[in-house]
């Protein structure tokens, strides 16, 4: 649960909010109700940064603050709070911090319960090099969009016989569709130029070639954005030696859960690096994947940089693309002044001096 | 032994590789191996040829057996012949042979089909910084032992519903524990301090979680190296920032792709890194990355490093190591001269001009060669 530091501070809003959202959802003037998780460990701060840089640049975003620990509803299923439910569903669009995932808590981890819960089948992962967070990659501008339902983490195991185990890679016509469709999608609406298949249908003909086939039936309704198909080795190979010849890459499960991190940490790591889900009936969830960071929770040490950015693509996501701009670009100016960073960045600063150079930052763009 | 004076090794005029064996000229040594060599597609054939014209020229006492393989051959017969040979031989250096990934499941890989049928469980790639190479990072040392012949390549694939499809990965206690063996007594043979163990046991709980305890349980019997586990996707975070911190990983068949593949980017590429396959009686040498290099093949711009170091590491393995220091010696110098560096190292030297240096090099050491 969130450390009881930042609630006294913020109560007071979310009071305010958690009134307004009891009246039936009515489109006033533009302004849009997301669902905020704050999360565990270091996740309320970083939220609480968030909700303050937006304010300072007028997004018209409104709150709704909701908590995830799992319950146990009728039957013994493991689920999702009501409300928290009930919010999303409403609201479509969520900002998530991060969840720990507590060991023999005798539930799943809480990520895999609000992906099934919302059927989130795509993570999308923008990693663009941050001018000022240096790194020895500094022409990355690609996204990894990885297919979030199946696949290697299908959680179907056997154990045949004793010292022989048998894991399951499911992969689907349904699924992969819905995957490659979401990539042309993608990279139509945000001005991307191409869109790479990467499979090992050499070795695994019959299930990456499935995944393959798909993608390129989606190439065909897509004619306006390139495609092509790379192995994984390949892709792997070159990434690391010239990642700028990478633009949108679309993949089964465990392919995208080990390139998205490869990425992530081309240009920095988990720290600076924005995700999004998106699930089915529009529902998105943007989120921070770095961890809970208990060490450092409540002491005011934590970057915002990640779930920021996540709430930038989150605007980008819903059509708000001045706001996005404008954050985003105080953002980088911040990082790259290097006057006000906070420890992980290489700076010594706190997280809510940094947070106010964004705020400041973002007045002196408007 | 006479040395003649040194004369330079003019223009090649070497016949062109056929099923005939090209046999080395002047040995003067008793004892003659005999090696497979499965030149492949793409790259592979040239790559053959240079080794098998540097061989001559350093009067190395092997007889190369050449099997070719077609690879858009529907039938077995050609890999299944490869596959005699090395029976026979013992030993054999290898180029990709390309794999048409729209063919229909009957057709199986044949480097896979070579791998697991001579059961040669451990791939083995070192991958180091290389002087004269420029990379973003520096002072790489990096051995990766990855299991070779089961895992997410056992070929196990059907369709029971139209449009669903199950793939299944094996994981056996017997391979994870031969390979975790392998890896630490590799360790402990070379001096290394460190073995890493790549998985991910936290969502594969049964499968990964298995490999996971048979390291441990391997781990336990060689107290003097330190043993830690890694999860895949924060491996290659790992790897991309700082690579220093590894120093022999060991891990199941398609982490071992991946990160194999990261790894001989950072160093430098595919051109650069030789990769061994061994298992308990039959050695195959290769390069690394096992790219067939289509784009590239018969225009004399292919990087030969790889696959020339991969022919080191084959000289090794028939304990010819004078030969082996020689070759490596020179390969190694020549990729000193940055001026030489073909295409994919940033260059625009040629292939035969490398060749040239390398053969220079040897000659230079003093070592009785070939002469016009």
């Amino acid at each position: 649960m969130a450390g009881t530091a930042w609630r006294s501070a913020v109560s007071q809003v979310v009071g305010a909010l958690k009134k307004e959202s009891l009246q039936p959802r009515t489109f006033t003037r533009g302004i849009h109700t997301v669902t905020l998780i704050p999360g565990d460990g270091i996740g309320p701060e970083i939220s609480t940064a968030v909700m303050k840089i937006f304010e300072v640049a007028k997004a018209p975003i409104q709150w709704e603050e909701r908590n995830v620990t799992a319950i146990q509803g009728p039957g013994g299923k493991w689920m999702i709070p009501p409300d928290a439910k009930e919010s999303m569903d409403r609201n479509k669009i969520g900002l998530k911090g991060p969840l720990k995932t507590p060991i023999a808590a005798g539930h799943p981890s809480m990520n895999l319960l609000l992906r099934k819960t919302f059927d989130l089948y795509a993570n999308v992962r923008p990693c663009a090099s941050i001018e000022g967070y240096q790194t020895p990659y500094t022409d990355v501008n690609l996204v990894t969009i990885r297919e979030n339902t199946e696949g290697e983490y299908s959680g179907i195991e056997h154990v045949i016989v004793d010292g022989v185990v048998q894991s399951i890679k499911l992969i689907t016509e349904q699924a992969s569709q819905r995957i490659a469709e979401y990539a042309f999608e993608y990279a139509k609406n945000n001005q991307r130029a191409s869109v790479t298949a990467v499979h090992k249908a050499n070795i695994m003909r019959m299930s990456d070639g499935l995944f393959l086939r798909t993608c390129r039936e989606a190439a065909e309704k897509h004619k306006d954005v390139k495609f092509n198909e790379m192995y994984l080795d390949t892709v792997c190979l070159n990434m690391v030696q010239d990642p700028s010849q990478f633009d949108v890459l679309v993949m089964p499960n465990l392919y995208g859960d080990i390139l998205s991190d490869l990425c992530a940490g081309l240009i920095g790591g988990l720290g600076v690096t924005p995700s999004g889900n998106i699930g089915a009936n529009g529902v998105a969830i943007f989120e921070s994947v770095h961890g809970t960071a208990p060490d450092i929770a409540g002491k005011d040490m934590a970057n915002p940089t990640a779930l920021l950015l996540s709430a930038v693509m989150m605007l980008r996501h819903m059509g708000l693309h001045g706001h996005a701009q404008k954050i985003e670009t105080a953002c980088f100016d911040v990082i790259r002044d290097k006057k006000a960073l906070t420890k992980d960045l290489g700076g010594n600063s706190k997280c809510s001096e940094f947070t106010d150079a964004i705020c400041q930052r973002v007045r002196e763009l408007v | 032994m006479s040395t003649r004076a040194p004369t330079l090794f003019g223009p090649t005029n070497v016949p062109a590789l056929s099923s005939r064996s090209c046999r080395s000229a002047c040995v003067f040594l008793s004892s003659l191996h005999t090696v497979t060599l499965i030149p492949g597609d793409g790259i592979g054939p040239e790559l053959a040829k240079h080794v098998c014209e540097l061989f001559r020229f350093c009067c190395v006492p092997v007889d190369f057996e050449v099997v070719d393989v077609d690879s858009s051959m529907a039938s077995e017969d050609d890999i299944d012949d490869a596959i005699m040979a090395i029976r026979r031989n013992g030993v054999a250096l290898k180029g990709n042979i390309e794999t048409n990934h729209n063919l229909p499941p009957s057709y199986k890989s044949r480097n896979n089909l070579l791998r697991t049928t001579l059961d040669l469980y451990a791939n083995v790639m070192h991958c180091q910084s290389l002087p004269g190479v420029r990379t973003r990072h520096r002072k790489i040392d990096i051995m990766i032992v990855r299991e070779n012949t089961e895992g997410e390549y056992s070929s196990l694939e059907h369709e029971n519903v139209p449009g669903v499809v199950e793939c299944l990965k094996i994981i056996t206690k017997t391979k994870s524990l031969r390979i975790a063996d392998y890896a630490f007594q590799t360790a402990r043979a070379k001096g290394r301090r460190l073995v890493t163990a790549v998985h991910k046991a936290n969502i594969m709980k049964l499968g990964d979680g298995l490999f996971l305890e048979c390291c441990k349980e391997v781990a336990s019997g060689y107290p003097e190296i330190s043993f830690e586990s890694m999860i895949v996707d924060n491996t290659t975070m790992q790897l991309v920032s700082r690579p220093q911190q590894f120093d022999v990983m060991v891990m199941p068949n398609l982490y071992g792709n991946v990160v194999s593949n990261v790894c001989a980017g950072l160093v430098g590429g595919p051109g650069l890194v030789p990769g061994a396959n061994y298992g308990e009686n039959y050695a195959v040498f290769e390069t690394g990355t096992r790219n067939t290099g289509k784009s590239i093949a018969n225009s004399n711009t292919a990087n030969p490093t790889a696959m020339l170091l991969a022919s080191c590491l084959l000289l090794d393995h028939l304990k010819l190591h004078d030969y082996a220091s020689m070759i490596r010696r020179a390969v190694l110098s020549t990729l000193t001269e940055t001026k030489l560096h073909t295409a994919d190292l940033g260059g625009q030297g040629s292939t035969s001009e490398v060749l040239q240096r390398v053969m220079n090099a040897v000659q230079s050491t003093g070592p009785r060669t070939l002469s016009m």
